[in-house]
């Protein structure tokens, strides 16, 4: 028979193993934003392809044509795209993940439930996107007969190292919107401000080599670099170092985040 | 009283509490920006704030030092006024917050169920929405699809199973809602409520359904305001106030001591601002015109009201009525006799005479509801305005059950009725008092006729 201790200061003993039972609630969840998404609209999935290929649209003309910008020899809409993929992933996360916990606070209110089941499925229904724009960039580069480099079989990291850096700052993020609802205008902005700070319209090696370590910072540097040296063969100097700020962030972002998620987890229900 | 398995505790609550801090909520609804800018611009101030504000913190015990015992397979109820730790009670043992203090040991697979409907997606149809919710409420997949025509034929909703639920009815809604529940299959359930919506018969058919699950032997906890569907349902009952066990016992005679407190701390005078009308008071009389809160079976009850209408009210419709533990009883309603007075002003009383009550002996309360002469504006609307309750040995009625403890928990009003009995003898049985009415022939009592 199951036996469950709940008591003051150690509750969640059995807080993994619950993550195991609700297991199926990460799918339900995403289940239920995806099919709720696109009700009511015209165009419906048609959106998931629309809103990428109107932004690589827009940024290869303001980087590629009006800007300039270096491309190496590769077609830019290929370079754009290959960086919007990862960027619009983490920064989608980002909106929905923080959103989530308070999105949902009728649950979290009434049900018990590991509460990093709704922040969690509200990335996956992300990565969903991410999936519909990569079967995009497979056309595009079909279209453009752009065979990728051998590289290649080092992609599955990169996505999981975007997916772990959009879900340790979705964590906190979430977490912090339950008590302080100032995220709802912050997240807005940064995600813009951050399309810009990110090497998404251009390549990182524009960047002058002084500010480079600096620039590195960002995860999604040595990520977007990341997904061009394996789709595309771009090479750029201090990769590996970028690379190596780039898996020492999001480890940190990832545990610090589950840290005070699990901090704050006991009282959502009274704060939401 | 109970079965074989009820020594094992389902659930061992000890010493727990739930501590809120009011001010600190307070402090944080400002959010950050208030925060950033009064740090910013007088950092001191802000800190002197900050500590301020600390100390203004009030803590709030939602509950405290609560211990109790559910064995297996008991069906336990929980009642308390609002604000007595009844939804902090159930949301601990949900694990939807953590206890300040104390600990609870739960042995067996939990359900709980403090509202209808949790997660239900307005745009999903009825069926995305019994799996959303399955899942929501911890059922597999499996055990959804497993179970799925069963859920549908107990909600009566299956040609709507494909429309979103956003274009159900809220009937409907809550009977899909409830199906899904109903289908969970845990050791111990806990009930918030969820029966206060619906129709009377789909009401009726929750009830069916939780009593047979208590009778299945599983353990139930149950929360309501309705006290007709706690005695219904549960053998034990637990009494919050203000946060702590007030008292815990069988079922009839705490509900019946709980109809008791309320009735003692009845708000008067009851006031309608808006119309400037003052109930001062509601005092209950007997035939003979003395105050009084204990009746006999078939007694006159008068209930006097004494108002004060500062502004002149015209043509009020006044209903008054009895309300027993298992619902009203019975009523006395200007809306249906239509006999209202032409206007109320200034001090004066109304009231009015039930006669010989046919009432059990039990606990009752009665209710007030004044509506203005439009009919819809309520002026008054209380229940509860006064108490009593009817004593007396139904002995003297003529009664000679063997099982007459039951009439504390029978159906309240009696009509007099008479069996015809397979030999042909006819017996009457009324309850009302031989020496207030005129004889046998106006209301028989218990008695043998050719």
């Amino acid at each position: 028979m199951t036996q469950m201790l709940i008591e003051a200061g150690r509750t969640e003993r059995q807080y993994w193993r619950d993550l195991w039972r609700y297991r199926e609630l990460f799918y339900f969840l995403a289940w239920r934003d995806l099919l709720v998404r696109y009700k009511q609209t015209v165009v419906g999935v048609g959106w998931s392809l629309i809103r990428p290929l109107l932004t690589m649209l827009v940024l290869t003309i303001v980087f590629g044509k009006l800007g300039k910008m270096p491309s190496g020899g590769r077609p830019y809409p290929l370079l754009v795209l290959c960086g919007m993929l990862p960027w619009q992933f983490f920064s989608t996360a980002l909106s929905e993940s923080g959103n989530s916990l308070v999105a949902n606070s009728s649950l979290i209110s009434k049900v018990y439930f590991p509460r990093v089941v709704v922040t969690v499925s509200s990335i996956i229904t992300s990565f969903v996107d991410f999936l519909i724009s990569a079967v995009f960039l497979a056309v595009l580069m079909i279209w453009y007969r752009y065979a990728p480099p051998a590289a290649v079989l080092f992609l599955p990291f990169f996505v999981l190292l975007v997916f772990g850096a959009s879900l340790g700052v979705g964590l906190w993020i979430a977490a912090l919107m339950v008590e302080y609802r100032d995220f709802r205008f912050i997240v807005p902005f940064v995600v813009q401000f951050g399309l810009y700070i990110s090497p998404v319209g251009f390549q990182s090696s524009v960047v002058p080599g002084r500010f480079r370590l600096l620039y590195a910072l960002n995860p999604m540097v040595g990520v977007i670099d990341g997904f061009r040296w394996c789709l595309l063969g771009t090479q750029s100097s201090g990769y590996w170092l970028g690379l190596a700020i780039a898996v020492i962030d999001v480890v940190v972002l990832v545990v610090s985040g589950i840290w005070y998620f699990r901090q704050t987890e006991q009282t959502f229900a009274d704060v939401i | 009283m109970f079965d074989a398995h009820s020594t094992t505790p389902a659930i061992t609550i000890e010493n727990l509490g739930k501590r809120y801090t009011i001010g600190h909520q307070r402090a944080r609804n400002d959010g950050m920006r208030h925060a950033i800018e009064g740090a910013i611009r007088a950092p001191l101030a802000w800190l002197r704030s900050r500590r301020h504000n600390k100390l203004q913190r009030e803590d709030f015990w939602a509950l405290k030092d609560v211990s109790l015992q559910i064995k297996q397979g008991e069906v336990v109820g929980v009642i308390g006024r609002n604000g007595a730790g009844k939804s902090t009670l159930l949301k601990l043992l949900s694990r939807i917050t953590v206890p300040t203090e104390g600990r609870i040991r739960i042995d067996g697979r939990v359900a709980c169920l403090l509202e209808v409907g949790t997660g239900f997606h307005q745009e999903l149809t009825g069926r995305e929405n019994i799996f959303l919710n399955g899942a929501i409420l911890g059922m597999t997949r499996a055990e959804i699809i497993r179970k799925f025509d069963e859920i549908v034929a107990f909600s009566e909703i299956e040609e709507f199973l494909d429309t979103p639920v956003k274009r159900y009815s809220s009937g409907m809604y809550v009977r899909l809602a409830f199906a899904v529940a109903a289908h969970l299959e845990p050791e111990i359930l806990i009930i918030d409520e969820v029966l206060a919506v619906g129709d009377a018969a789909f009401q009726t058919k929750c009830l069916g359904k939780m009593g047979g699950f208590a009778r299945s032997g599983r353990t139930v906890l149950f929360v309501s305001h309705s006290m007709e569907a706690i005695r219904s349902l549960c053998q034990r009952v637990v009494w919050l106030t203000e946060g702590r066990l007030h008292r815990d016992g069988e079922a009839n005679e705490i509900v019946e001591a709980y109809f008791n407190s309320i009735s003692n701390e009845r708000s008067f005078p009851c006031t309608n601002p808006d119309y400037g009308l003052i109930l001062q008071k509601v005092v209950l009389k007997n035939a003979r015109g003395a105050e009084s809160s204990q009746f006999c079976p078939g007694d006159d009850l008068v209930v006097e009201i004494s108002y004060d209408a500062q502004k002149r009210i015209e043509k009020p419709i006044i209903a008054l009525g009895v309300l027993g533990i298992s619902g009203s009883c019975f009523a006395s309603n200007m809306l249906l006799d239509g006999h209202r007075p032409d206007c109320l002003e200034g001090v004066g009383q109304i009231s009015c005479t039930f006669r010989s009550i046919p009432l059990l002996p039990q606990s009752y309360t009665v209710y007030i509801l004044i509506r203005a002469a439009n009919v819809r504006d309520r002026i008054i609307d209380h229940q509860e305005v006064a108490y009593f309750s009817v004593v007396g040995d139904l002995a003297e009625y003529g009664y000679k059950g063997e099982f007459l403890a039951f009439a504390r928990h029978s159906t309240p009003v009696v009509v007099p009725y008479e069996w015809r009995l397979p030999d042909g003898t006819t017996v009457a049985v009324a309850l009302s008092r031989p020496s207030l009415d005129g004889g046998d022939d106006i209301s028989p009592r218990v008695g043998d006729r050719p």
